[in-house]
């Protein structure tokens, strides 16, 4: 990459208490407006990796740069993970709250990035009142309001049916596009990362490290009939392979 | 089942009851120095109808002081522990000590201590130490239960240690705090009432002593009179802890949401 990347991970090992060695040495440079997927089976360390990226783990070895300003960060776990006690607007509204940012002016911010994801007039509403999509929907709302430029998600569909996922994953390309926004997503599904990505990273089995880094080039605007093109399916089958191979080494 | 079954249902068995017991005492002629009939109970409630009252009152004062005493100092205590594990390691093995010990067997210490001048002083500590472990394990239990994904949630956006508490952890031990306190309203009753059995009430008269000297001069109706009150004491205790206990969760905590279809 010829321009300064946002994210650069140099030489990145992680070995867990338990003396697993979750990744094994992980190099990766990701630049600004990107979306990328890291893909790779179960136990891989994709996880870790964007923990470690987010602040919330400490690497063994290596260091997690930001060449440029530090970018705001969003998470969004595989869980919604909202605060039961609070409504979606509250739950929204926590990373403003947590700057003390005045309430007026955070229940706008919070209403609006809820209204953004499709959940205007749900602002009362409790997580219990609502379904697992609208759950996710104010999750990724909460990591709106506080206007991310580098937005990390692991995971966040995987426990949705299959409507409900390609649904959010427009919506998701969509924000992407209108923000700006630089996405790191984990997923271990080929067909999810191939739809959304201008980027693909497959990761090896444990110890993670880089098995192979696929571009794409899907289209900026695209819709359900994408899914059925024969560009789709060559690099749906490109990331396939390149997991295969990852498995098998 | 309908509605009304459960309210009428165990009221009808009460009432049965108290017509039964009236019944047989009178039928198998039973000394009432032995077993009061519920006639003479309620004649005695109304003959000692001001001492009972005050003596109500007083327990009343020892329990709330003590629950209230529990409830702060074991949150408190919840707090730091949660603050600080060198803290927990240096305390928590002794507040299960304090829990363990029979109270009984520290209140000549505490009269002794505290005098017996003050003996409502030493009503509220036994009471107050019978019932505040739970509150203290409840919340430490609580506050460990945080959604950990939260915690990180926290830590990515900055959060202070005081955020964190405030915005996360108490309100996730809300619902074992209030769990807790059920427990303790309870147990400060009881802890007031046993208490008086061995420490007496100094100057002033509580229900646990007005047993015991009823007890003494073999008026068992009155003792009675005083047993019935405790009853109601309690079970009023219990309904103002379930109504705070809905009115806090009934919005998002399972315990309390009605189930749905």
């Amino acid at each position: 990459m010829s321009a300064t990347p946002l994210l650069s991970l140099s030489g990145i090992s992680k070995k867990f208490d338990s003396g697993t060695q979750a990744i094994g040495r992980l190099d990766l440079d990701v630049a600004d407006g990107e979306f990328v997927s890291l893909v790779g089976p179960s136990g891989c360390g994709k996880s870790t990796a964007l923990r470690i990226v987010a602040g919330l783990l400490k690497p063994d070895s290596g260091t997690v740069a930001f060449p440029g300003d530090k970018p705001e960060l969003g998470f969004v776990f595989q869980e919604p993970t909202l605060m039961p006690w609070a409504s979606a607007l509250g739950n929204v509204r926590l990373p403003l709250d947590l700057e003390h940012m005045n309430r007026g002016e955070a229940n706008d911010r919070a209403a609006r990035a809820l209204a953004r994801v499709g959940l205007g007039g749900f602002e009362k509403a409790f997580p219990r009142e609502l379904s697992g999509g609208m759950k996710m929907r104010v999750s990724i709302a909460r990591a709106l309001a506080a206007e991310p430029k580098l937005l990390l998600m692991d995971e966040p569909f995987a426990a949705l049916d299959e409507l409900t996922r390609q649904a959010l994953n427009d919506d998701l390309l969509k924000l992407w596009a209108e923000d700006a926004l630089t996405v790191i997503f984990v997923t271990h599904s080929v067909y999810e990362s191939t739809y959304l990505s201008s980027r693909v990273v497959v990761m090896t089995p444990r110890p993670g490290r880089v098995a192979a880094d696929l571009a794409l080039s899907p289209p900026p605007q695209r819709d359900e009939t994408y899914r059925l093109t024969a560009e789709f399916t060559r690099d749906a089958g490109r990331v396939s392979a390149a997991l295969k191979q990852a498995m098998a080494a | 089942m309908n509605a009304w079954a459960k309210y009428v249902v165990p009221v009808l068995v009460g009432v049965s009851a108290i017509a039964f017991w009236e019944w047989r005492v009178h039928a198998l002629g039973i000394s009432p120095l032995v077993l009061a009939a519920p006639s003479d109970i309620w004649r005695a409630f109304f003959e000692n109808f001001d001492t009972l009252m005050g003596a109500l009152w007083f327990t009343v004062k020892i329990t709330v002081e003590a629950f209230v005493l529990a409830t702060v100092g074991g949150v408190a205590l919840a707090v730091l522990f949660s603050q600080s594990r060198i803290v927990e390691y240096a305390l928590y093995p002794f507040a299960v000590v304090l829990q363990v010990t029979p109270v009984v067997a520290i209140s000549p210490l505490l009269l002794i201590w505290l005098g017996y001048d003050h003996v409502g002083a030493v009503l509220v500590t036994l009471a107050w130490i019978i019932s505040f472990f739970t509150v203290l394990s409840n919340t430490v239990t609580g506050l460990r239960s945080a959604d950990h994904n939260l915690l990180d949630l926290m830590k990515l956006y900055g959060a202070s240690r005081w955020q964190v508490m405030w915005r996360l952890q108490l309100p996730s031990a809300l619902p074992y705090l209030l769990a807790g306190m059920k427990i303790c309203g309870g147990l400060a009753l009881i802890g007031a009432v046993t208490a008086e059995f061995v420490a007496g009430s100094g100057t002033d008269l509580g229900l646990g002593w007005i047993i015991t000297l009823a007890n003494r001069n073999l008026d068992t109706a009155e003792e009675f009179a005083a047993l019935a009150l405790l009853s109601i004491l309690g079970v009023t205790i219990l309904f103002a802890m379930t109504a705070l206990e809905w009115a806090l969760l009934h919005r998002w905590h399972d315990s309390a949401v009605k189930k749905q279809g």
